[in-house]
């Protein structure tokens, strides 16, 4: 057990801390709205610049280029939480296109895409889920039919967030609808600009539409745009669901939703008093503050056992649903900490933090359901962690 | 960095552990709760054999000199086992006496002194009790005093926080649902101090943070008997542990006790190596196992079904040893309480 940074790693942790907190005037402010707004994407090529992002690409391929260095990239996680500087950009295709196509991209998929994709000028959505494929994700329809060089999609998608924004899609599509329902599927890149594809926002309760269906008809995609083996689509897609999974639960960014929620608990007050000093409400931020320390310290634990490449067991597989439930909790906590002004949105006087709590209540419910529901990770926590028996697959009619 | 248990702590708690399943089975431990003396001496002997008394006294004056993360994994053990000791209350003394450079620290660590802990009424007092303190003489009554069999020794605190060590009490049984450990009420009738030590919050923290780690063993050892008799118990044809019913009690066990693990570790750590969140972190270790245990241990008996409920399977042992940790040393808010102070969230 050695937590102190090695006087290398303090320095590095210096650093860091010296750029973010030197530089935080060029970060966009949240006036910097939509993708491809200038003020990001300059923050963005700074940021992988100093190596604060894309930190471990390639240079080749627009990235920093640094030897994989996870304690490295676990400080710079910590210093943006720490600083509250905007983080660099995320999304579906820095997340979870990018380190796939890394690992099984041809390399003129490589080439073509990964830089673009990291600088924020290409953006990415993810055609996965669709009506009668969600936790069940191998039942997908989606068909995609040879002809010639080309494929002919035709299908639906659904909770496909930011389609409308996007350039390229990566989907997985039935190839082969004889095969074994693990065994047809192709994991695919095409433009969102192909004839034949339509994107119909999907309202949801945050009054946003965070996600979109997206219908296909007839849409002629090259061949090309398969990533490794056509019909080994499903390998491919769960490479990158681990991706996926790695991105939801981040203890650090839990920790700093805490800290602002501390920073309200001392700010507002409830009939002339702090809500810091209101008993019953400071208990239930303790409760939540130690989960929010349970949860940094199984990062440590998680990140330890990356270093040695040993695997973390079960405190890698509860990050998920751990850390997404307790990002709600906080959301919740703040929510009643403002009470009646807690339920106040969109726009107006009184308004909180521009309404943000009640959105995050709302979306985190979200990514409870969405990226593996909780559900099913209790399923992967009990069959893979505590080596529980599989639910028995029911006989075919 | 490296957050994880070292080959000796891993050594240590392996050895713990091997040695109590062998000579604290659950039979072992029924003879003990229903108060078989005998057997009780034979356990407390085989532990004092294990040489862990002196675990946390300074190496200057005869002990082991380690930390209190270490001091954590024997106790996790011994929870996992039910087992009782008088492990936590040497190692509280032992926590405050070489703090404080008491030299009462060294004979903890030869076994000459076995201390016990009065030390309730620093946190909770009820029922008029709570003890004075008069020139060099103490006066009053402790409840729910920890104090094993043949103890030398009493550390309590009077009501100004002075921690005080004394050779002279009377004692009456307290029954708790726990009978596997004794509980007393303690009476000090003009007894003299025989030394006054200054402990900082420090004390009460390593208190609670060592009930934090008996917990996070006792609940472990609820999550595996849950998720052994899932395997094995049948129902409609299948066993009970293929049902998501089942099994999603058994995976929600888990991610709250695996995360509460590293909490325990890592305010053990903090307070080993003086970091300033350390008193805080370990005051929210002992209100967060308590949450955690007590759900566990619910879900865990209900996962056994009508058996969990039982005498025969024995399964209330762990229930009842979670039940009194949650209360020992004060509440889960009471402790969150106290985290809040610390961290001047609050004035204490």
């Amino acid at each position: 057990m050695e937590l102190d940074l090695s006087p290398e790693y303090e320095a590095f942790r210096k650093d860091v801390n010296r750029v973010l907190t030197e530089n935080a005037h060029l970060a966009p402010g949240p006036e910097d709205k939509g993708y491809k707004n200038p003020k990001r994407l300059a923050w963005q090529k700074f940021l992988i610049e100093q190596g604060l992002t894309a930190r471990t690409i390639p240079k080749e391929y627009g990235g920093y280029g640094a030897e994989p260095d996870l304690l490295k990239s676990r400080i710079i996680a910590e210093e943006f939480a720490r600083t509250g500087v905007p983080r660099a950009l995320a999304g579906q295709g820095i997340s979870m296109l990018v380190p796939t196509l890394l690992e099984l991209g041809t390399p003129e998929q490589k080439e073509a895409y990964i830089r673009p994709t990291l600088h924020g000028e290409m953006i990415w959505c993810q055609g996965y889920s669709e009506p009668g494929a969600g936790s069940d994700l191998a039942a997908l329809r989606t068909t995609a039919e040879e002809d010639g060089d080309d494929f002919v999609i035709n299908g639906q998608k659904i909770w496909t967030s930011t389609a409308k924004q996007a350039d390229m899609i990566f989907c997985l599509v039935r190839t082969d609808p004889n095969a074994k329902k693990h065994h047809g599927i192709s994991y695919i890149l095409f433009p969102m600009d192909t004839p034949g594809i339509d994107v119909r926002p999907l309202v949801d309760m945050t009054e946003n539409a965070n996600f979109n269906e997206v219908f296909f008809t007839n849409v002629r995609v090259p061949k090309s745009g398969i990533v490794f083996e056509v019909n080994k689509g499903w390998q491919v897609a769960n490479a990158t669901l681990t991706h996926e999974r790695g991105m939801l639960g981040d203890p650090n960014a839990t920790k700093a939703r805490f800290l602002e929620l501390v920073e309200l608990f001392r700010t507002e007050t409830l009939n002339c008093e702090r809500l810091m000093d209101n008993p019953l409400m400071r208990d239930r931020l303790m409760k939540l503050q130690a989960e929010v320390y349970a949860m940094q310290a199984n990062g440590l634990r998680v990140t330890t056992a990356s270093l040695k490449k040993e695997s973390a067991g079960l405190a890698g597989l509860i990050v998920k649903l751990m850390g997404c439930e307790l990002n709600h909790q906080i959301a919740g906590l703040a929510i009643d900490a403002l009470g009646e002004l807690g339920i106040l949105y969109g726009e107006g006087d009184h308004l909180r933090a521009d309404g943000s709590w009640q959105w995050r209540y709302m979306y985190d419910l979200g990514l409870i359901i969405g990226g593996g529901t909780a559900q099913i990770q209790k399923n992967i926590i009990s069959e893979r962690g505590l080596d529980m028996p599989r639910e028995p697959k029911p006989a075919r009619a | 960095m490296e957050f994880a248990l070292s080959e000796d702590q891993r050594l240590l708690q392996d050895s713990i552990s091997g040695f109590l399943k062998d000579a604290a089975p659950l039979d072992v431990i029924r003879k003990i709760a229903d108060g078989d003396a005998e057997a009780a001496a034979a356990l407390d002997a085989g532990i004092a054999e294990m040489g862990i008394a002196g675990l946390h006294v300074p190496e200057a004056v005869g002990g082991s000199g380690l930390g209190l993360l270490e001091a954590c994994l024997v106790q996790e053990a011994l929870g996992y086992a039910v087992a009782p000791s008088g492990f936590m209350a040497a190692t509280v003394a032992a926590h405050l006496f070489a703090q404080a450079g008491s030299e009462y620290a060294g004979g903890i660590a030869t076994g000459d002194m076995v201390f016990g802990l009065a030390l309730t009424e620093l946190v909770s007092r009820r029922d008029g009790a709570g003890v004075m303190s008069t020139g060099d003489l103490l006066s009053g009554r402790s409840l729910l005093a920890m104090v094993p069999e043949g103890a030398t020794h009493v550390l309590t605190a009077d009501g100004d926080g002075v921690f005080h060590v004394v050779d002279d009490w009377s004692a009456a049984p307290m029954r708790t649902i726990d009978r596997t450990r004794m509980f007393q009420e303690l009476v000090f009738d003009r007894v003299e101090s025989r030394s006054e030590v200054m402990g900082d919050d420090g004390v009460l923290a390593a208190a609670r943070l060592l009930v934090a780690a008996d917990t996070l063993g006792a609940a472990q050892a609820m999550l595996d008997k849950a998720v052994a008799y899932a395997k094995e118990r049948k129902q409609f044809g299948r066993v009970i542990g293929s049902f998501q019913a089942v099994k999603h009690m058994c995976a929600e066990m888990a991610a709250k006790l695996e995360p509460a693990r590293a909490l325990v570790w890592h305010a053990a750590y903090a307070m080993d190596t003086g970091d300033p969140e350390a008193f805080a972190m370990a005051n929210l270790a002992k209100a967060h196992l308590a949450e955690v245990g007590t759900f566990v241990a619910k879900i865990s008996t209900e996962v056994h079904g009508g058996m969990g409920f039982t005498d025969l399977v024995g399964l209330h042992y762990w229930f009842k040893r979670i039940g009194v940790n949650r209360q020992l040393f004060g509440s889960p808010e009471q402790a969150r309480k106290t985290a809040a102070e610390l961290q001047g969230f609050v004035e204490a």
